[in-house]
């Protein structure tokens, strides 16, 4: 525990000196934020952005956004570079676990995904004034859910990209895709039927449907149980597949 | 002999590379054990077998009293490993390093006196990648220390560091070893095993060829002497007659007198009798050196 504990701590420093994975987790996010809110601000469209305002659609969208670059970016860099370079043999030599090593990537997962979606929340209300969201309860079960299968999914890349180089590409392809078309981008109504199908077969589209229908007020917006489902999904088999990948070198 | 690590006929292959062909021996509790040999000799996978870091083909492994295989966690708790090829963080501070290495035991651990005994003291808030090669390899011997090991693995342990921290990091290191835990070094180097071991394996090709202190191994192995001096007096054949002399050579001026006994005092008497005083008469005793290319056939290739 107290291996953890330390562990923990000293990765979240070393994430927070890492300046290009606090690009894509937390800068990256709240320039969308000003882009988005500056550009649609917050009157609902019937047409778009599943009726609702552009503002309360992206704030928890942004949420996945952070979530995500943890996921596709973060971790499979991290895992990759650190098996790469021999740091994960020297930790397994001192007799860090596995658990201990990916457990202190869940926390700082999860910790950053707090601290990124409580940026968002913050500069997001105090410009474009998004409604607040409607059901705390189940925005913070939406909001772990999808940390669990960011995380969950970048533990998989991180296994099986075979050094930083693949997992600075894959990472990056992944990265643009899901937040362009997974529903973090332009609203899935304006897209042509290609781009809609990628979208759909996305993590984030359904850890930000998840997200909005916890977020967003009204009978249409209950909690999304076939994307929380597929989320759960996602996450139990990226576990998995992680479990059974890993590599200490 | 209390063994503390017990090893038999440890095997290890890659493919049809033979890494370990058959390697049995004993550490005893407090002593300074070395392997010798030259690079792809099976050093480095017989002691990370020890560690729990490879699983052997076959054999029998107990070290402190725990099976590697089945009690992995608990024995890398409870030693301590320098190994030859690993890293850390770029960007986490020396410090840092020492506090999460020192987390994962139980006992007490102060790793402040590490920093100075290893002259990281000013180093403490640089970052990793930010050290020197000698600065990082000291890094890693301290690390192999901070948990209070009862046995401490060093793989190749010098490489990288200057003459003058060497001998610091032999001085240390005995006394690590004088303060009860045992010590397992892997070395290509022949002055390292010879004057910080106090027993010695040297492998080749898998196998333990000789084991031995290293004084032993050298009153076993290489028992000559040699004499050597330069002279320009023509006729020597007197030499061959002292007691003791085997064999003279000669190239141009310089002689070599091979034998055994009390070599130099004879043969220097004798050159003085043949009123020939060379100003560079020297005897070379012989070193592990001479028994590693006696056991082995070659010399020690970096």
């Amino acid at each position: 525990m107290r291996t953890l504990t330390k562990l923990t701590w000293v990765e979240i420093k070393l994430f927070i000196r890492e300046p290009m994975v606090v690009v894509f987790t937390l800068a990256l996010p709240i320039i969308f934020l000003f882009v988005m809110g500056g550009v649609f601000g917050n009157t609902p469209n019937p047409e778009v952005y599943r009726g609702v305002g552009a503002m309360n659609y992206y704030m928890p969208s942004y949420y996945g956004l952070v979530m995500m670059a943890i996921g596709t970016v973060a971790l499979p860099l991290h895992l990759a570079g650190y098996r790469e370079r021999g740091i994960l043999r020297r930790l397994r030599a001192s007799s860090f676990s596995i658990w201990t090593v990916l457990g202190s990537q869940l926390l700082v997962s999860a910790i950053i995904a707090i601290l990124g979606s409580l940026l968002v929340t913050v500069l997001g209300l105090a410009t474009y004034s998004p409604d607040l969201p409607e059901n705390i309860p189940q925005l913070i079960g939406a909001f772990f859910l999808g940390v669990a299968c960011f995380t969950s999914f970048g533990f998989f890349l991180g296994a099986v990209l075979p050094s930083t180089r693949a997992a600075q590409g894959i990472g990056l392809i992944l990265f643009f895709v899901m937040m362009i078309l997974g529903g973090a981008g332009p609203p899935p109504e304006v897209m042509s039927n290609v781009m809609g199908f990628i979208g759909d077969i996305t993590p984030l589209r359904y850890v930000i449907l998840t997200l909005q229908n916890a977020w967003l007020p009204g009978p249409d917006f209950d909690w999304y149980t076939s994307a929380s489902l597929v989320t759960a999904g996602i996450t139990v088999v990226s576990a998995l597949l992680a479990a059974r990948f890993f590599r200490w070198e | 002999m209390t063994s503390i690590i017990s090893v038999q006929n440890l095997r290890k292959t890659y493919g049809k590379i033979i890494a370990v062909a058959d390697i049995s021996f004993e550490v005893a509790q407090g002593e300074i054990f070395g392997f010798l040999g030259p690079n792809g000799a099976g050093k480095t996978t017989t002691v990370e077998c020890l560690q729990a870091l490879r699983d052997p083909d076959s054999g029998k492994i107990s070290v402190i009293g725990l099976d590697p295989l089945r009690q992995a966690q608990e024995l890398r708790r409870r030693i301590g490993s320098q190994l030859q090829e690993s890293a850390l963080p770029d960007r986490i501070k020396v410090w840092e390093a020492l506090d999460l290495f020192a987390s994962v035991t139980d006992k007490i651990s102060d790793w402040h006196p590490l920093l100075e005994q290893w002259g990281l003291a000013e180093k403490r808030k640089s970052s990793f990648a930010a050290l020197s090669g000698g600065q990082k390899q000291r890094l890693f011997i301290a690390l192999s220390l901070v948990n209070n090991p009862e046995v401490v693995f060093l793989d190749e342990m010098t490489t990288g560091l200057d003459p003058a921290a060497r001998r610091v990091a032999w001085d240390l290191i005995r006394a690590v070893r004088d303060r009860g835990t045992t010590v397992v070094l892997v070395t290509h180097f022949m002055d390292e095993a010879e004057n910080l071991c106090d027993r010695v394996a040297i492998v080749d090709k898998g196998k333990i060829v000789a084991s031995d202190s290293p004084q032993g191994l050298i009153a076993s192995y290489a028992t000559g002497v040699r004499v050597l001096f330069s002279t320009d007096k023509p006729d020597l054949a007197f030499l061959e007659k002292v007691s003791g002399v085997k064999n003279v050579t000669r190239r141009g001026d310089r002689v070599e007198v091979e034998g055994s006994g009390p070599l130099l005092a004879l043969v220097a008497a004798a050159l003085v009798e043949h009123d020939i005083v060379p100003p560079d008469l020297r005897v070379e005793q012989p070193s592990l050196e001479d028994v590693f290319l006696k056991v082995t056939g070659r010399a020690v290739v970096d």
